[in-house]
């Protein structure tokens, strides 16, 4: 017990993983300068939150000047609100290599905290970002791992192919025969529920994902409209969501949008996950009215995508768990 | 009724499963970035010995089970039980033949076991890794082995069969791996 407890100091990474760590961030910040990309930094504390149900906030509180009687604060699950305030302040392509923040995460592949390099490139659609993003990753697993080209698959062809379901046209019962087809059990919570997002996010977790990206990058895109986040709509039947996911090695690595740009419809988003939050008896958060003031002002057409820092040095150096490339994880912080 | 939510899942936690009672063997925290959270769960019936799979929704909670694991040393069986007593309180339990089924063979008297408890009734009896046993049978023979295995059968005091080395003779002690089923070494 003395002995488990006293090497409780120590990185769980190797002096080897953290200097490849240091070495990615330095090619990453090469790869942007090259390309004319700002670096910049937002606030990690924030008066507003996310109101995805699917992300919980940490919250604090800062007593003190300015704020005598104390404010809450949330720290940022990822940099995007501020930086769409920049873009719509006129910052041109920007990129950001932070840390970010999430309540309840935690497993070998999540951390509480984590490094996300997250970018925005004016004028780009969500394809011309893949072609960006593959240009980034490839060359940086170059050394460590041999890929093939990388490969494009919409969000319905992945279904089709791995569970045999039409993801636009299902409905709960179409999904819980592919989950028993694929002998995935099925949580009772789940059951009493008309939530088809989540229901397909239990075939992708369980079984569309450990086949996305064996070999080489997939991009998996057009997303169906419930799960369009921040992502603009494409017209069509149905209409689809210009968002993307990239995999390697069935790890989800990076998730990006044709950003959407209409301050009403964002409102609207906002108000849809507040009534769902509630509904689920998460915790209300405060919206974010400056991002709303940036969107009336004018969001330039772009694309942005984040990319989960930690994740990709753990393909890189064959981590089989997130806390063998960090420092110190949350169970050593 | 005590319960534990999924954020508690940890190999060894024990639950109730389908009214049986069962040990978490691996947990898996699955989320996708902008999506539903789940954990994938490993988990073993502790009256079937039997392992699945089965999937939370994160946030779900499940019953807990009244299941521990206590050191009793094995005093005698009856013919129908097996008695263990706990050598700190002096306290005695029986365990039927569900709990003990194939370990019988390497019980033996004064031995410590670990006995998993289910509502203070034994589950499972775990014999010692290591038991020291006297062989009661195994043939004389010395040369001439062309079974090939490099050994003969040898049947100990407490009915189980081990394949000894030529050279250990009946009356014999040795030391026996439980969980293979291997002879170790002459005690």
């Amino acid at each position: 017990m003395k002995n488990k407890s006293s090497g409780i100091w120590r990185p769980a990474a190797t002096l080897e993983v953290l200097k490849l760590r240091a070495r990615l961030l330095e090619q990453i910040r090469t790869f942007f300068s090259a390309r004319g990309v700002l670096e910049v930094e937002t606030p990690v504390l924030s008066t507003a939150a996310t109101t995805d149900p699917a992300l919980a906030s940490f919250v604090t509180r800062y007593t003190g000047p300015r704020f005598p009687h104390g404010q809450t604060l949330y720290l940022h699950t990822s940099p995007e609100f501020p930086m769409k305030r920049l873009l719509a302040a006129g910052s041109g392509s920007i990129y950001q290599i932070c840390k970010v923040f999430r309540d309840g995460e935690s497993g070998r592949r999540h951390n509480p905290e984590f490094t996300l390099l997250e970018w925005y490139r004016l004028g780009f659609d969500q394809h011309r970002l893949m072609t960006e993003t593959a240009e980034l990753v490839m060359p940086l697993l170059a050394s460590m791992l041999k890929l093939d080209a990388p490969e494009r698959l919409t969000y319905r062809e992945a279904f089709q192919r791995h569970v045999e379901i039409d993801p636009h046209t299902s409905t709960v019962a179409d999904y819980m025969m592919a989950a028993k087809r694929h002998n995935i059990d099925i949580p009772k919570d789940l059951l009493a529920r008309n939530d088809t997002a989540a229901w397909r996010d239990l075939l992708l977790t369980h079984v569309v994902e450990s086949k996305l990206g064996q070999g080489r990058l997939t991009f998996l895109y057009d997303y169906p409209a419930s799960q369009a986040s921040l992502a603009r709509l494409q017209p069509g039947n149905p209409p689809l969501a210009a968002r993307f996911e990239l995999y390697l090695n069935g790890i989800e690595l990076a998730n990006g949008f044709h950003e959407l740009s209409d301050a009403k419809e964002q409102r609207l988003r906002f108000d849809q996950q507040l009534h769902v939050r509630a509904a689920d008896g998460m915790p209300a958060v405060t919206v974010d009215e400056r991002l709303l003031l940036a969107l009336e002002h004018g969001l330039p057409n772009c694309s942005g995508v984040a990319l989960g820092f930690d994740r990709l040095v753990m393909i890189a150096s064959g981590a089989r768990a997130i806390e063998e490339v960090m420092a110190f994880s949350i169970d050593r912080a | 009724m005590a319960t534990y939510s999924t954020s508690e899942f940890k190999a060894g936690l024990k639950v109730m499963l389908d009214g049986d009672p069962a040990s978490i063997v691996e947990n898996e925290f699955v989320k996708p970035g902008k999506g539903q959270a789940f954990n994938r769960v490993r988990i073993r019936n502790l009256k079937t010995g039997r392992t699945i799979e089965r999937t939370f929704k994160s946030g779900e909670s499940i019953e807990a089970a009244d299941v521990v694991d206590v050191e009793m040393q094995y005093l005698y069986n009856d013919g129908q039980f097996w008695h263990f007593m706990n050598p700190q309180s002096y306290e005695q339990l029986a365990a039927d033949k569900n709990a003990v089924g194939d370990n019988a063979k390497w019980m033996k008297e004064q031995d410590v076991c670990l006995l998993t408890l289910w509502n203070g009734v034994p589950l499972i009896v775990e014999p010692p890794n290591t038991v020291t046993l006297k062989i009661v049978e195994t043939d004389p023979g010395l040369k001439g082995d062309t079974s090939g295995g490099g050994g003969k059968p040898a049947t100990l005091e407490t009915g189980a069969v081990v394949r000894v080395p030529l050279f250990v003779q009946n009356g014999e002690t040795i030391k026996v791996n439980t969980r293979t089923g291997e002879y170790l070494s002459r005690a």
